[in-house]
């Protein structure tokens, strides 16, 4: 909202510099954006000019030099504008002025003629759109007169930024309203107090009906009709102030509803009467697929909830929003019907969002006017019409309207002001503040009675609304103490969740991983990139209904997809290598689940990590979060001392048991595969039996769909990983007062059989005095022969209660050969 | 034989004094000392000897052989010495050649680090983490949180919904997950609400995803002063101890009344220019920052919860939410809001 100070000071007048009110308006809810201006910066230069002569351009067709009387003597200037004559009073830019585009007006050489100056256009003053060259002035002000006296030019504008719910401030007489309401200086009386008089013939009737249909969409529909009006060029004070408003002067009439829109917050439309048969309008919705082409020249098809104000040819304005073309006003027209209604503004938003069309008028709908502000333009509007077009007001006003809703009256308790804020504003500030504001203000024993101006209808409703308002015109920047709540029943902290999943966090940072941030959006074709056949959950994602694009239209499923785009962007950009980390959620179309990935019905413990969150309604989906990595490339740069291997299985393997370690899990790692990794280097990874993610080396063929050579990476449900955590459990165990046995042995068994096998055959046969079996080697070789493989382990027995002797660690190395004699193994001889 | 005792000495000597390697002292010991040396049957043949030569004789070779011992032990740790000296000279190495990659550090995300510091601020002020959906139903999104059907906000401009679910969206903001806390526990609550939430909004200064921290204090007699007090508390934690802040009234419809917040500028004081006299880049001359909305949580939000002992005639408070991207942009002058998704491992890596 554009607010030329001028005009604002025309209906209240703080007395202060611009920017001492603008700062006070910003500090009491209204945002300035800035302190704009229009035309030239300063009025200095500019003065009113006599034309003394004015004769042809010896050297060029098109120019004239004219001798000009600015005040301090005879000047020569060259114009090109065709309508300059002797004795004419102009607009005159002396050098040295600033002109609008900021430039400096110097004397020049046009054509071998010296010009020490400059005849204005409107244009070039930005005051409005030219006529014909350049401005001709009243007679009246003396030459050298500065011209700022007599034109509004080098004005400042405030440029606001309205909040939604103050649909008032949308016009100057709203703006003045909470000037007067700040700053306490004076308010003029209403722009609207008089009214025209209505010298027109016969009776508004006899020349216009309205019918209204949809009363619930439209609560009042008022209409004045005009007669042997003259359409014409606006005067040049009210282009300029529409120009300042950032609205282009059309005419007179659509000048005048536009300036008393700007001026009350209230929309008006002008019809050509003559161009609405029988002056019949209806107000209707539109039948699913009507057309009409509005003023802007855009034919537009409508839905069955458009609200139309139509003749009884069709279709003639969509309510609220744009006038038709078939009925505009036109340089021809006599006869004007003035509507001023008041729109459903839920219909009016949703109506405008439909048809991507927003206007000056829907934007102030769509906040949903008072019906009362209908006959406040009205009477602003008849008389301008009848005062700068010559129009005659026919008595009578066409007014459909349901019962306007009675005035609400709110009470506002004395100690409920400050003990909400924590402010103490006095009763008799209160007061003042609210009657400054237009509240009708009623003391009630200790309390107030406060009714609330048709204005502030939608905005004001409740007791704290109130406390708002008498709160932030007493200044919350100036009067807000500075506190901290006094309650005792308050006790911070991190659940164990959080911390363990920080702690998971800094794990993988430290081990080396960078943590990203990926977007939760996809393409829905990902999971066939990730080769992810019909009817896996994870290639089903959940979809967005108004995606920004195709390929943000998905929520992932995995963490995989991120970090490959990751991966992808930064290895194309010159990394040699990447290794990375992502914490953070996936979204499943599926109900939530809980932990262990199982359905939650009924009473459900919260568990955030799993994606069942506080609150009565379980959430929509299904959205657990995860931890991921990927590596491509060398996790430790080369050296001259080697290094550099590529990320593969076991490097990812190695972080994701360093985190478990640091967490107190144990994981289970067994061959399984998934279509987007190596099939014979993937592995499901669970906890106590209970699946919770995979490993792996990045499927060929999926690293080709990202453009990386070959990567590795994790994926594990980060829930069941804390849950499982036993970190900060940890009981003391005396391990110094009676030494471990150490002793390495190599083990022979068929190539099939898995370390893990072997592992937990040799801590069967160990018994629970084998503290650890720990594979420090493995061998395939010919010693051996085909299909045999041997593996070392690094023993440790230990008992709590004594030294273990020689021949008990020999009676369980005995038994531990029993036992992989049972998985067809025995010890290397 | 007292001669021969001596004579082996003194040749035991100095061919000690000559040895030159610690192997060549242990031949020479077992050349003297050993079970098969001279001296050694000597000592051993002593019983043989009549018995007035045995006690000269044995005492002769008793000292020789401890004399010997000691030569050996002193010469022995005399080679030790040096032979280590020699090794070590052996094992030079080039010290200019660069030090051996030791597994780097990863690095932590800005916007993560960012959200634990908040958290952290607001942990030690008292309050607990919780934790929501971000796909969420209209209801804790938008109607439980006093947006009336039609609030521009619900429109489908602004708001991510699902296909097939119209009342399912992506939340706007943390707020839904005020109402869902407050459907599970009466008060007093204080808690604080990180995490993703999106805006069908793309530019430099707007992401379709982006992160926010809600805050929330809801208790008997909580007031707008608590609000100014706590948010002082925290722009100071994330911005210096000399930061002030200041409320401007606003509008969101969950709060009333409700404030946008101001920090006042760390880069020029608060005084609008730099010590070089040039208007201050970060606040644009304003010696302010806008850095969060916020409010008194409006009556009809804790209307839906007032069966849950939210009576809003007895009780009170405040609700804020925090962009962690604005914040982390104006700790560490990221200039475009996107930066942060791009992930670019090398601008991960100017960041701990």
């Amino acid at each position: 909202m554009r607010v030329p100070y001028s005009w604002l000071r025309e209906y209240c007048d703080p007395g202060v510099a611009v920017e001492e009110i603008a700062e006070r308006l910003v500090m009491t809810g209204t945002e300035v954006e800035r302190i704009g201006g229009v035309g030239p910066p300063s009025g200095d230069g500019f003065v009113v000019g006599k034309v003394i002569s004015a004769e042809q351009h010896p050297n060029a067709d098109r120019l004239r030099v004219c001798k000009v009387d600015s005040g301090d003597g005879e000047r020569t200037i060259v114009c090109g504008a065709p309508n300059v004559a002797a004795g004419q009073t102009v607009a005159v830019a002396l050098p040295g002025a600033t002109m609008p585009n900021g430039e400096k007006l110097r004397q020049a050489k046009l054509r071998r003629v010296v010009s020490e100056g400059m005849v204005l256009s409107v244009s070039e003053l930005e005051l409005g759109e030219d006529a014909d060259g350049i401005l001709v002035l009243e007679d009246g002000p003396a030459a050298g007169t500065p011209l700022a006296e007599v034109l509004p030019i080098a004005e400042p504008v405030l440029e606001l930024e309205v909040t939604p719910n103050r649909v008032d401030c949308l016009g100057i007489w709203g703006v003045a309203r909470e000037v007067h309401a700040i700053s306490a200086a004076p308010l003029a009386a209403e722009p609207w107090s008089e009214d025209a008089v209505a010298e027109g013939a016969g009776d508004v009737s006899d020349y216009a009906s309205v019918e209204v249909e949809a009363p619930e969409l439209c609560p009042r529909f008022t209409a004045r009709v005009f007669t042997d009006l003259e359409v014409g060029p606006s005067p040049l004070w009210l282009q300029a102030r529409l120009s300042a408003a950032g609205q282009r002067p059309i005419n007179n009439v659509v000048d005048i509803t536009n300036y008393v829109m700007l001026l009350t917050a209230q929309p008006l439309h002008a019809f050509d009467l003559d161009e609405v048969p029988n002056g019949a309008l209806t107000v209707r919705v539109a039948s699913a697929g009507e057309k009409m082409t509005t003023l802007d020249g855009v034919e537009r098809s409508f839905d069955a909830e458009t609200v139309l104000v139509c003749d009884e040819n069709g279709a003639s304005g969509i309510a609220g929003i744009m006038g038709g073309q078939s009925s505009e006003v036109s340089a021809g027209t006599t006869r004007v019907l003035l509507e001023v209604a008041n729109w459903d503004g839920t219909n009016v938003l949703r109506t405008s969002r439909l048809l991507g069309l927003r206007s000056e008028a829907s934007s102030r709908f769509e906040k949903q006017l008072h019906p009362a502000l209908c006959m406040r333009a009205q009477r602003i509007a008849s008389r301008l019409l009848v005062e700068l077009c010559g129009a005659k007001l026919v008595p009578g006003t066409l007014d459909v309207a349901a019962e306007p809703p009675a005035p609400p009256s709110i009470g506002l308790r004395a100690a409920r002001v400050e003990g909400l804020l924590g402010m103490a504003v006095p009763q008799a500030d209160q007061s003042a503040y609210l009657e400054r504001l237009g509240f009708g203000v009623e003391p009630d024993g200790d309390d107030l009675r406060v009714e609330v101006p048709p204005d502030r209808h939608h905005d004001v409703t409740r007791e704290v609304d109130l406390i708002e308002e008498v709160g932030r015109v007493h200044g919350f920047d100036r009067h807000l103490p500075t506190t901290l709540p006094a309650v005792a029943e308050k006790v911070g902290g991190l659940s164990r969740e959080q911390q363990l999943r920080r702690r998971a966090e800094d794990v993988l940072r430290d081990l080396g991983l960078d943590q990203v941030v990926g977007w939760s959006f996809t393409d829905p074709g990902e999971g066939g990139r990730l080769r992810l056949p019909e009817g896996d959950p994870r290639a089903e994602p959940v979809l967005l209904a108004n995606p920004l694009s195709e390929d943000q239209s998905a929520m992932r499923t995995s963490l995989l997809g991120s970090l490959l785009d990751v991966a992808s962007r930064n290895l194309a950009h010159d990394a040699d290598a990447v290794a990375l980390f992502e914490s953070g959620q996936v979204y499943l179309n599926l109900p939530p689940m809980g932990r262990n990935a199982t359905h939650i019905e009924g009473n459900r413990p919260v568990d955030p990590l799993a994606g069942v969150f506080v609150g009565e309604r379980a959430a929509p989906f299904g959205e657990p979060h995860r931890l991921a990595a990927l590596a491509s490339g060398a996790l430790v740069e080369r050296s001259w001392r080697g290094g550099g291997e590529p990320a593969d299985y076991f490097s990812l393997k190695a972080v994701l048991e360093a985190l478990a370690g640091q967490l107190g899990v144990g994981l289970s790692f067994e061959a399984a595969p998934e279509p987007f990794l190596h099939p014979g280097r993937a592995a499901a990874i669970s906890i106590a039996g209970v699946p919770i993610g995979w490993i792996g080396e990045v499927h060929p063929l999926v690293c080709r769909e990202w453009d990386v050579e070959a990567a590795a990476g994790f994926e594990i449900a980060t829930a069941a990983l804390v849950g499982a955590a036993t970190v900060g459990e940890e009981a003391f165990e005396d391990v110094t007062t009676y030494p471990a046995v150490h002793q390495d042995i190599a083990v022979v068994v068929p190539a099939d059989v898995t370390a893990v096998a072997v592992h937990d055959a040799v801590l069967e046969g160990g018994g629970e005095l084998l503290r650890s079996a720990r594979a420090f080697d493995l061998y395939e070789g010919e010693q051996l022969g085909a299909g045999r493989k041997s593996l070392a382990l690094r023993l440790e027995f230990r008992a709590a209660d004594r030294t273990l002797t020689d021949e008990e660690v020999a009676g369980l190395r005995d038994s531990i050969v029993a036992e992989l004699e049972g998985i067809g193994g025995g010890l290397r001889e | 034989m007292l001669e021969r005792i001596e004579e082996i000495r003194g040749e035991a000597a100095t061919a000690i004094a000559a040895a030159s390697s610690s192997a060549e002292l242990e031949e020479l010991r077992v050349r003297y000392l050993g079970r098969k040396a001279e001296l050694t049957s000597v000592l051993r043949g002593i019983a043989e000897l009549p018995a007035d030569e045995r006690g000269k004789v044995g005492g002769a070779a008793n000292r020789a052989r401890q004399e010997l011992e000691a030569l050996l032990e002193a010469s022995a740790a005399q080679l030790d010495a040096s032979e280590l000296e020699s090794r070590l000279a052996g094992d030079r190495v080039d010290v200019t050649l660069p030090g051996a990659q030791p597994r780097p550090l990863g690095h932590a995300h800005l916007i993560a680090r960012t959200t634990r510091l908040i958290e952290d601020v607001m942990v030690g002020l008292g309050y607990r983490v919780m934790e929501g959906p971000e796909i969420e139903h209209d209801y804790y999104n938008f109607t439980a949180l006093n947006h009336p059907p039609g609030h521009p906000a619900r429109m489908l401009q602004d708001t991510f919904y699902v296909q097939s679910h119209p009342d399912v969206l992506l939340r706007t903001h943390t707020s839904p997950v005020q109402v869902r806390s407050m459907e599970s526990q009466p008060p007093p609550i204080f808690i604080i609400v990180p995490g993703k939430v999106y805006r069908r909004d793309s530019d430099a200064t707007h992401s379709p995803m982006f992160h926010q921290i809600e805050g929330l204090a809801i208790a008997e007699g909580i007031t707008l002063a608590d609000l100014q007090g706590t948010l002082l508390a925290l722009c100071r934690a994330i911005f210096g101890d000399e930061r002030e802040v200041r409320l401007r009234p606003h509008f969101f419809p969950f709060t009333e009344p409700s404030v946008e917040v101001d920090v006042s500028c760390f880069q020029c004081g608060g005084s609008g220019s730099l010590a070089s006299g040039e208007r201050c880049n970060l606040c644009k001359g304003q010696g302010w920052i806008e850095i969060l909305g916020a409010g008194m949580v409006d009556p009809n939000v804790l209307g839906f919860v007032e069966s849950g002992g939210y009576d809003p005639e007895r009780v009170q408070g405040f609700a804020f939410g925090i962009g962690i991207e604005r914040v982390a942009m104006l700790r560490h002058a990221v200039p475009d809001l996107r930066r942060f998704f791009d992930n670019d491992v090398r601008m991960l890596e100017q960041f701990g």
